[in-house]
């Protein structure tokens, strides 16, 4: 059970440094510290399938790729921009007022029941699996084209065109 | 596997949404302050997580499968975005030549 809270903390302060730091290498790092202690959770809540997705998706695919635009566009401390303090102060004020928005409209639930793992195998392959090619069979394969067409609009995108239109 | 399955066992739904709240919070927080557009959608990733979790937290609360199965298709539409998203970064670059957002302001009016 403390378990969670201390993973909690951890996510919570890398993903506060993530948004504080001003080099943008040290925040991709950071936000790949914040994903590995999503994994951890996805673990305690004994999603495994879910938990490797995100190891090898976000951390190995996504952040990958956002180091690599990073360093092709060559950005350090020295090129990043920033707000005014001005403008910081009141983005913070802002988020913090969302903040005590939500947990105001939460209290209202007042059902603090903990978490029993009434199913704890449902988070395995072999489970989800079963329940993805029977069940969400069509968004499945409709995703499959959403991935496609990213790709192609992708390559389109960042081509470089000779002929400039 | 039992002591992991001990181990969350107690902590309140409660907890998970509010904890859920703070991220979402703070990559809310990551928009708002920052002006480089790669760190922006760094942290429209850090909401989309945030979200996710919720979701798996409530699909092991009520022992349906639904949820992580939706968290899984999630995932798939942010990898598609992040790709998308990132080729128009690199394009924007190549033409202006930084990544300020104020540098992307011809639509504003």
């Amino acid at each position: 059970m403390s378990v969670f809270y201390f993973v909690a903390f951890l996510s919570i302060f890398f993903a506060l440094m993530t948004i504080f730091t001003k080099n943008p290498v040290h925040s991709v790092l950071y936000l790949v510290i914040t994903f590995f202690t999503f994994t951890v959770h996805y673990i305690l809540l004994n999603a495994q399938f879910l938990a490797v997705v995100n190891f090898i998706v976000y951390m190995g695919a996504i952040m990958v790729l956002f180091l690599f635009v990073l360093m092709l566009l060559n950005l350090n401390k020295d090129t990043e921009p920033l707000k005014s303090n001005l403008v910081k102060f009141m983005s913070v004020i802002a988020g913090m007022c969302l903040l005590v928005t939500l947990a105001g409209s939460f209290r209202v639930l007042e059902s603090s029941e903990p978490i029993v793992l009434k199913n704890p195998d449902i988070g395995l392959v072999s489970n989800l699996g079963k329940v993805l090619f029977s069940d969400f069979l069509l968004p499945f394969e409709i995703s499959s084209i959403l991935l496609l067409t990213a790709m192609v609009g992708a390559v389109l995108l960042a081509k470089n065109d000779p002929k400039k239109i | 596997m039992e002591t992991i399955v001990q181990n969350i066992q107690g902590v309140p739904l409660n907890h998970y949404i509010l904890f859920c709240s703070v991220i979402f919070t703070i990559g809310v927080i990551g928009v708002l302050i920052r002006r480089n557009v790669i760190i922006i959608m760094m942290s429209v990733e850090l909401m989309l997580n945030s979200v996710n979790l919720l979701l798996a937290a409530f699909s092991a609360y009520s022992g349906d499968s639904a949820g992580q199965v939706f968290v899984f298709f999630v995932m798939a539409l942010a990898a598609a975005e992040v790709a998308v998203g990132l080729a128009i970064i690199v394009m924007v670059y190549r033409n202006t030549r930084s990544v300020d957002i104020n540098a992307l302001n011809r639509l504003r009016w």
